[in-house]
């Protein structure tokens, strides 16, 4: 008897050890640290550090998109999100690009191909789309001033930059 | 008591048999799916054309799916 109860309780301990928990809307994202992208294989850094700190970010709107070369929309969303960093960087606005590229390589050809200027780090772990909860690719998680995720951008069709644009530019104004 | 155990012999095999999601592929874990050699056909521009052939030769008998058919005008 006792011996069923025990499998049971295990069961059920290893089911609930295979769920992850989301990112949701109004809940504060994690900090997170991670190795550039660009700096690593140029050998010219972005930034006095070695290793992103998303602290560095405090205070700011931030746009965590998580990407991959392999993912169709992320040819659209790329593009669209380095006019829209450019646009607003001035102002207070950053974005932050995870690649999660098996291949280093990969990610590096693509980013040729279309160049972005915001920093773009690289998890080959996967541990931070666990983290965020991410169920597509791209998805993208627009964190507001004090960190809280006020947008979930899941996908990206040609156009949706617009709605985006209007997003972050009100998210700017609030204090 | 004997109904207890069962139960909890069910129960646990039915989660365990939920635990197999452990196995699943991630979002950011289709890379290698992604790749074009891991397509179902190499060519899908010769793989349409080849299945309108076929649908074309086989309309009588409803074509590559089961129902419809017999003028053979696919």
């Amino acid at each position: 008897m006792t011996f069923y109860l025990k499998i049971f309780w295990l069961t059920l301990l290893l089911t609930a050890a295979g769920q992850t928990l989301a990112l949701k809307l109004g809940e504060v994202a994690p900090a997170f640290t991670g190795p550039y992208l660009l700096a690593v294989e140029q050998g010219t850094e972005p930034s006095s550090a070695a290793e992103f700190d998303s602290a560095t970010l405090s205070g700011q709107v931030v746009y965590v998109d998580f990407w991959a070369s392999w993912c169709g929309p992320c040819r659209v969303s790329l593009p669209a999100l380095n006019n829209i960093y450019q646009e607003f960087s001035a102002q207070g606005f950053n974005v932050v690009a995870i690649n999660l590229n098996r291949d280093k390589n990969d990610a590096l050809e693509f980013l040729n191909e279309r160049p972005v200027v915001y920093p773009v780090i690289y998890d080959v772990q996967g541990q931070l789309p666990e983290v965020f909860g991410v169920k597509g690719m791209p998805t993208a998680f627009l964190l507001d001033r004090e960190g809280r995720v006020r947008h979930i951008h899941e996908g990206f069709r040609p156009g949706e930059e617009v709605k985006l644009r209007e997003l972050i530019a009100q998210l700017i104004k609030e204090p | 008591m004997k109904r207890i155990a069962t139960a909890a012999l069910v129960i646990s095999a039915a989660a365990l048999l939920q635990a197999c999601g452990i196995t699943e592929v991630k979002p950011w874990e289709r890379d290698y799916l992604a790749r074009p050699e891991m397509a179902w056909s190499p060519d899908a521009q010769t793989a349409s054309q080849r299945g309108h052939v076929y649908f074309s030769k086989e309309a009588s008998n409803g074509g590559a799916s089961a129902g419809g058919g017999g003028c053979g005008c696919n």
